[in-house]
């Protein structure tokens, strides 16, 4: 078997339970996740809508309409964010860090794409009438930009949370890219990407649908058309996830595997599978209205997102006990050990023994730079005597504030030291022969 | 000695924080916690006295606001976790310990935050009329929401440097409330006063700086907002005065020595007086173009107006930088230095060496054989969180200033690192066995006139200590 790093943890008392900091965790990364979404997935419909604008008017409209949607998602992701970062921090310490480190540079890069692309989609949205037809091409540009750098900020998160479960895997890891390589990395990624645009797909299909919508704002579209053509999509995806998915498992080390786990994901994808049915069946009949059946859509979508968003919370806890219990086992030990060590240090069996207070002080505090008779950074102790014999006053003056005599480093002030252990030095050097 | 070293050697891990911080702080003060009860207020003068011009020019500002503050205001602050996880995990790990429901209830006040910046940015045209006075509300939370986020990072940041009567409980001891004594401890009043008002005033100055860059401001809205603008800077300078004495004096001596290194650097420290007078006149910039702009609004010279803006932007700068450097050695006081070990620890490390325990590394015991890639891992363990081995604060350049050219003498700087933390009181101080000693100064010795590799986690392959099977 591989080496595995074994830290110690963070030897501070939890904050909170940890069941409920799982729990925390778990549901408020979903809602994150949910305006991930929107964002990423609208985005992508976004940009694939304006090129097909290209072409046919009405396509363009439906697409910026979607792109005032995305700006407003983006903030709500970002702030729904920190609260699963702050409990993914406090639950999984030394994995998060550890897998974050090791692909440090790609996770420094997070802020600056995210911060581009946040800029980028302000700028698709506000510039969508006045830049005019033109520069449609550079403004489709604009919205593909932004939508490179949320696919590749994806990458980096799921990259980070695959590597961080792993720890068996951290030794060989040298780089974002050896990590991305990394068993279910990549499938976990296609996984998302499915995931994300069916449910951008439905988010737009309940967003244009509901009666409350402008239709005015486009033109060209009925209601039905509308819904139809998001639940296709929806529906379209949903299929592909039922290849990807089980890939997607199988691909999983081994380490994290147990029953709850499968029974977890299977009862989600069951769900699934009669969520995909009613799609199928609301295109049959071409849906005039979003009516019941949307909302019973959205939630065994919910079903399927909990049952699944648990099964791979089992697969983590799962993937870490053993080393959890190593680790803490052996943060134990060091409490311990390093307990013993301080009191050893207390009863003095370790301290070093000064003859007087002066010499202690000189030690401690100006040895590092003053020889007896050889320069090391400051003159040696000779010279000093020489110019200082019998005025240990103008010595301490000197200490305090000292000048700049021979070049070279300057001799930082000894001011915050007490006036009288820098008495009990200055005699300690001119009575010392 | 935990987690695997992320090392940038050439500009500095501190750096990679600094430029994150810095930055968010000079867009949340300004642009955020100060600029919306400054445009608030501004609306509300405009819905007083019918200027729909005035009106209109709050709506631009806060334009502004909205896309910066919800861009880079927001992933810099996001951006602070993320750097702090990778330099010093260690620290952001303890205080997310200390501190969970205090971000945790900053998190839902920053939610709230975005949420009602979106309504009161997105609906300040169609709330008019009857439902100004909806809007001119919304703008009011708003401005109390974004205060209190800064509120309670405030007892964070002044938690590190002066932590009070705080004690670190493990997790087997007894759970006391620790979070309210590591909260209030005794820099966070006056550190809040001093923020707040702080944050207010420069939201006046960079509005007044930006007011003349938009399109269509006649002469006559200039007046119309200007003074009000400068009225409200001058009514935040004495409360930032009294902050700043408040905060200084709460300041643990031994820190407050630490002043003019951290104001100048090691090479420049004799300037000090000369710094802290050039610093006092672009201080005075403030008022003295506040108070123009309070008695003839319409004589403030808009070209200039970019001059307070890059002095009170210099000024939250170098506060901040101060504000770093002035706490060590300490990253957390009395309990967790700034190279990220515990001083609990440190009776232990002496004995038995940092290296014994450390997770990262090849060589746990030093040798006469690995006595240099020992020494290299130390250097990592021990110095690497603040010092790069030739970028910037490099150990090399350090041991050049210290040390006479090409006579670097493993004894030396072995004598001088055992005890360099009561000469340069922002050191921690060396935390190794004296094997460990000799092994750092050997391979410091041996980088004199070539620079060995000091390569990070986010990089290297790395080892580990191969101890489960």
């Amino acid at each position: 078997m591989n080496p595995l790093p074994l830290p110690h943890d963070i030897p501070l008392q939890m904050p909170l339970p940890e069941g409920l900091a799982k729990i925390l965790l778990v549901l408020l990364f979903l809602v994150h996740i949910l305006f991930v979404n929107f964002m990423l997935g609208g985005q992508a419909l976004a940009v694939i809508l304006e090129i097909l604008g290209l072409w046919r008017k009405k396509y363009d409209r439906l697409a910026y309409e979607i792109s005032t949607t995305v700006t407003v998602s983006k903030s709500l992701a970002v702030v729904l964010g920190v609260a699963p970062l702050l409990a993914i921090n406090v639950t999984y310490t030394i994995y998060f860090y550890s897998s974050t480190i090791l692909v440090g540079f790609a996770w420094m890069m997070i802020i600056l794409m995210a911060t581009a692309a946040f800029l980028l989609t302000y700028l698709h949205k506000y510039t969508w009438e006045s830049w005019g037809e033109s520069r449609r091409a550079l403004h489709v540009t604009v919205g593909a930009a932004a939508l490179v750098l949320f696919l590749s900020i994806a990458l980096v998160f799921i990259t980070n949370i695959n590597l961080m479960v792993l720890p068996a895997y951290w030794p060989r890891v040298a780089g974002f890219l050896s990590a991305v390589l990394l068993p279910s990395a990549l499938l976990r990624y296609l996984h998302f990407l499915l995931a994300t645009l069916a449910i951008a797909s439905l988010f737009a299909a309940g967003w244009f649908g509901r009666s409350g919508f402008d239709l005015g704002r486009l033109p060209g579209f009925t209601r039905g058309e509308i819904i139809a053509l998001f639940f296709r999509i929806a529906l379209i995806i949903t299929l592909l996830q039922f290849l990807a998915g089980p890939a997607l498992i199988l691909s999983l080390p081994v380490q994290g595997h147990s029953l709850t786990v499968w029974l977890l994901i299977l009862a989600g994808a069951a769900i699934a599978v009669v969520f995909a049915f009613l799609l199928w069946r609301a295109l049959d009949r071409l849906p005039q209205q979003l009516g019941t059946r949307y909302l019973l859509i959205l939630t065994l979508l919910l079903g399927t997102a909990l049952l699944m968003a648990f099964g791979r919370h089992f697969y983590r806890e799962r993937a870490v006990a053993p080393h959890r219990q190593a680790m803490r086992a052996k943060t134990e030990t060091m409490l311990w050990d390093s307990r013993a060590a301080q009191s050893r240090a207390r009863m003095g069996l370790t301290r070093v023994v000064y003859t007087s207070a002066g010499e202690k002080g000189f030690k401690t505090n100006c040895a590092a730079c003053h020889g007896e008779s050889t320069t090391i950074v400051g003159p040696p102790l000779m010279e000093v005597r020489s110019i200082y014999a019998g005025d240990p006053d103008a010595l301490v003056a000197w200490a305090k504030a000292p000048g700049v005599k021979r070049g070279g480093a300057p001799m930082p002030s000894f001011r915050h030291l007490p006036d009288k252990t820098l008495h009990e030095i200055a005699e300690y050097i001119l009575g010392s022969k | 000695m935990d987690f695997p070293l992320f090392h940038l050697d050439f500009i500095g891990n501190r750096m990679l924080i600094a430029i994150t911080a810095i930055v968010h702080v000079l867009i949340n003060h300004p642009m955020a916690v100060g600029a919306l009860p400054l445009a608030t207020l501004l609306e509300w003068i405009a819905y007083r006295r019918k200027w729909a011009d005035l009106d209109q020019l709050a709506y631009k500002i806060t334009f502004v606001v909205f896309i910066i503050t919800t861009s880079l205001g927001a992933m810099t602050g996001v951006g602070i976790w993320f750097t702090t996880s990778l330099v010093n995990p260690d620290a952001i790990g303890s205080l997310i310990r200390v501190f969970f429901w205090a971000w945790f209830s900053e998190w839902v006040i920053f939610f709230l935050e975005v949420i009602f910046i979106m309504i009161y940015f997105l609906s300040w045209k169609s709330w008019s009329g009857d439902k100004k006075r909806r809007h001119l509300l919304t703008g009011l939370v708003l401005s109390i929401c974004s205060w209190l986020t800064m509120a309670i990072i405030t007892g964070i940041l002044g938690f590190m440097m002066n932590a009070g009567k705080w004690v670190p409980y493990t997790h087997e001891w007894a759970p006391e409330s620790s979070l309210f004594t590591a909260f209030f401890n005794p820099i966070y009043l006056p550190q809040l006063l001093f923020r707040s008002a702080v944050a207010f005033l420069s939201a006046g100055i960079f509005f007044l700086f930006l007011i003349p860059l938009f399109k269509k401001v006649t002469f006559e809205l200039r007046g119309r907002a200007v003074r009000p603008i400068s009225l409200w800077v001058l009514a935040w300078l004495p409360p930032a005065v009294i902050g700043a004495l408040w905060y200084w004096q709460r300041i643990p001596p031994f820190m407050q020595a630490n002043a003019p290194i951290a104001l100048t650097t090691q090479a420049f420290v004799k300037w000090y007086h000369s710094i802290l007078w050039i610093l006092l006149g672009m201080a005075l910039i403030v008022p003295l173009t506040t108070l123009i702009g309070a008695i003839k609004p319409k004589k403030l010279p808009a070209a200039l107006l970019i001059i307070p803006f890059l002095a009170v932007t210099t000024l939250i700068g170098t506060y901040e930088r101060l504000r770093e450097f002035v706490r060590k050695p300490w990253v957390i006081q009395g309990y967790l230095y700034a190279n990220g070990l515990r001083a609990q620890d440190y009776p232990l490390f002496q004995e038995e060496g940092v290296l014994a325990r450390a997770t990262w590394v090849h060589h746990h015991q030093v040798t006469e054989e690995n006595k240099l890639e020992a020494g290299g891992e130390v250097f990592m363990v021990a110095c690497s969180r603040c010092h790069t081995l030739s970028g910037v604060n490099s150990v090399r350049t350090r041991l050049q200033t210290l040390f006479p050219a090409d006579k670097w003498q493993e004894d030396q700087i072995a004598a001088y690192i055992s005890t360099m933390h009561n000469v340069r009181i922002f050191m921690p101080p060396f935390p190794g066995s004296d094997a460990e000693l000799k092994a750092l100064s050997a391979w410091l010795t041996a980088n004199q006139h070539l620079a060995l590799r000091a390569e990070g986690g986010q990089t290297a392959l790395l080892p580990s200590a191969p101890v489960l099977k």
